[in-house]
């Protein structure tokens, strides 16, 4: 699970936030922050079909060594690990919780994040509600939207550089042995 | 924890896609020539190969000395990532097997490297995939070949052989306006001169044989995306990938599905990867890319000029005089010059001016004739005595490249040896 302690980005190619918005709400620190902080992920919507790019998160933390918390009513298990109904069932303490709903489901899972009292909240790529991320924001969360766990989490290990992606990390600097 | 700034071109040309080897702590790329990568466990095997980790898997597919090459493309030219190819046809080929169904059709620039407007012509026409060539310097001329079958639009930076500008956030807003991706073929320019993803093109390809590696020695190709084209209903990059358990590649990868798609199903099924070697030599060429340019515009720009003023020449085609119809174009995309690249014709005398372009090859005692262009050394070939020797004088005139017609891709010798060699051609083919 290490990271690259010395590499940061300012660079997203996103295009879907403003300048202003991903200064808040895609940064560079908080994303490495919480990768680097986090052990439980609770996953909010994870899907049980293995094409759904929900299920390509929850398996690729997994195999890096995340403890990952399915919240689906739908499901008793996936990936292995027990499936919850909502945030507030599961029994131990969450750190981050990683939402694959549509935008307008947002407000009211942050604020069951709130409750539960995870330190932060993703907002995957592509799942945008400003109102839901400014209410995480208020109370004192890390926030993270409109990105995905596993390309960041394959921008500061190097391997989405494998596959050709722009990482916008620049360093003269000796990389680590293993991933840093 | 630094609050890093976009870094400036050269810097990229050096750094990008690069951090010093872990183990060795090797400041140089190191060429990684193997075709294939121990896997760590049957578990983490599975995951590679169903996507689900970012990982070496095999050569075809990717490599860490090609990953460096193309990450450093990916940051050069403003994009999301890149895909290395064996060759620049093959980076035209894979993007449109990527793209393209049967029964799509795509509207493409007439002013063409042959073997591009060959590759559209034929072989795509194997493919069911129709492609309809228009002028490229009116607007209302791409315009009117769109029809609800089109899925692309495609183009040059630099069009052969008339050194033509193409009016690159036109053709941009007019794509975007019909949701279709534009492809732009930016060889002749490259990523110092011109960046087409910043001018509203998606996708940008290379033939990196040229000007890239920079010396004449390697084949090599390089598809670039701009990871902001919405491909949500693009069939292509959205529907169910049968051969990966019906994987949405736009939905799951984002910004880098299109690419992803092209890596893992087009590469992988058509097998036209670049060797790590070639790679590697391609990335030595990066690292001096701007130099080159700048030394490649500044001679081509003093033969151009020089040739304009010679009495044996008639014409001279290149968008860098102030006369040229393209200058104004020029200025806005290629603004420190366009390429080294151009053509010009000998003046008609009262023999055969065939055999007059002939004669005045033989003369040359420093361009080196032969079928390539942006070599560090200087090249030059006439069409009607080599590739289009087959055609007559009025079929010639008609594909825009006269017996007259000679091209040359300027090099970087001393300026005052290129025009001293020129000149003499010059005088000994005034037949
Ligand atoms: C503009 C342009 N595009 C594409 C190509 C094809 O590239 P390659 O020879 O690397 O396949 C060439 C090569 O001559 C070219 O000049």
């Amino acid at each position: 699970m290490g990271l690259r302690q010395s590499l940061t980005t300012e660079q997203s190619l996103d295009t879907n936030l403003t300048a202003e918005d991903k200064a808040l709400f895609k940064h560079a620190k908080n994303i490495q922050q919480i990768l680097k902080g986090v052990k439980t992920v609770a996953m909010v919507g994870l899907s049980n079909k293995p094409e759904r790019p929900s299920n390509f998160v929850a398996s690729y933390l997994l195999s890096e060594g995340y403890n990952v918390i399915p919240v689906n009513p739908r499901a008793d298990e996936i990936l292995g690990q027990k499936s919850y109904p909502d945030l507030k069932s599961i029994p131990v303490p969450i750190d981050v919780v990683d939402i694959f709903r549509a935008p307008a489901a947002c407000d009211a899972i942050v604020d069951e994040v709130i409750e539960v009292g995870a330190k932060a909240v993703w907002l995957q790529l592509g799942v945008i509600n400003r109102n839901a991320a400014n209410a995480a924001l208020d109370a004192g969360l890390t926030v993270v939207m409109d990105a995905c766990m596993k390309i960041e989490h394959g921008r500061y290990n190097g391997s989405l550089h494998l596959v050709g992606m722009n990482t916008g990390i620049i360093s003269a600097r000796r990389a680590k042995v293993g991933l840093g | 924890m630094s609050n890093k700034k976009d870094f400036g071109f050269e810097t990229k040309m050096l750094h990008a896609g690069h951090i010093p080897d872990a183990v060795t702590g090797a400041r140089a790329v190191p060429i990684y020539q193997t075709t294939s990568y121990v896997f760590d466990s049957p578990d983490k095997a599975a995951q590679l190969f169903e996507l689900k980790q970012y990982g070496n898997i095999y050569t075809r597919i990717n490599n860490p000395t090609t990953a460096v090459f193309e990450e450093r493309m990916a940051a050069l030219e403003n994009g999301t990532g890149a895909l290395a190819t064996a060759s620049g046809m093959a980076a035209q080929f894979t993007t449109l097997m990527t793209l393209l169904r049967p029964g799509d059709e795509v509207v493409a620039s007439s002013h063409l490297y042959g073997g591009t407007y060959t590759q559209l012509e034929h072989t795509m026409k194997q493919l069911h995939v129709k492609v309809h060539f228009v002028d490229p310097t009116d607007i209302k001329n791409w315009q009117a070949a769109i029809n609800n079958k089109t899925k692309a639009l495609y183009g040059e930076t630099i069009g052969n052989p008339k050194g033509s500008i193409l009016d690159i956030e036109k053709v941009g807003a007019l794509a975007a306006s019909h949701s279709i991706p534009l492809i732009i073929d930016s060889t002749f320019a490259s990523p110092y001169l011109c960046r087409p993803l910043d001018h509203g093109a998606n996708i940008v390809v290379h033939s990196a044989t040229k000007f890239i590696g920079g010396h004449g020695n390697s084949i090599g190709g390089v598809i670039v995306a701009d990871g902001k084209f919405d491909f949500t209903n693009y069939p292509s990059i959205a529907d169910p990938t049968a051969s990966y358990h019906n994987l949405k590649f736009f939905e799951t990868f984002g910004e880098y599905g299109f690419l992803m798609k092209a890596r893992t199903v087009t590469l992988r099924d058509t097998g036209a990867c670049i060797s790590p070697f070639n790679a590697f030599l391609l990335i030595q060429g990066l690292e001096t890319l701007s130099l080159r340019m700048d030394r490649h515009v500044k001679n081509a720009l003093a033969v151009a000029t020089f040739l304009k003023e010679h009495p044996q020449v008639a014409w001279v085609n290149y968008a860098g005089l102030p006369d040229n119809p393209f200058h104004d174009l020029a200025k806005k995309y290629v603004p420190k010059g366009p390429g080294a690249v151009f053509s010009f014709g000998l003046k008609k005398g009262s023999g055969d001016v065939r055999e007059k372009g002939k004669k005045f090859i033989e003369s040359l005692d420093l361009f080196s004739h032969l079928a390539n262009i942006g070599d560090a050394r200087s090249l030059v070939i006439h069409p009607a005595s080599t590739t289009h020797q087959q055609l007559s004088n009025a079929e010639l005139e008609k594909a825009g490249v006269g017996p007259e017609l000679i091209r040359l891709s300027v090099g970087l010798e001393t300026i005052e040896d290129l025009l001293w060699d020129l000149d003499k051609a010059l005088q000994q083919s005034n037949l």
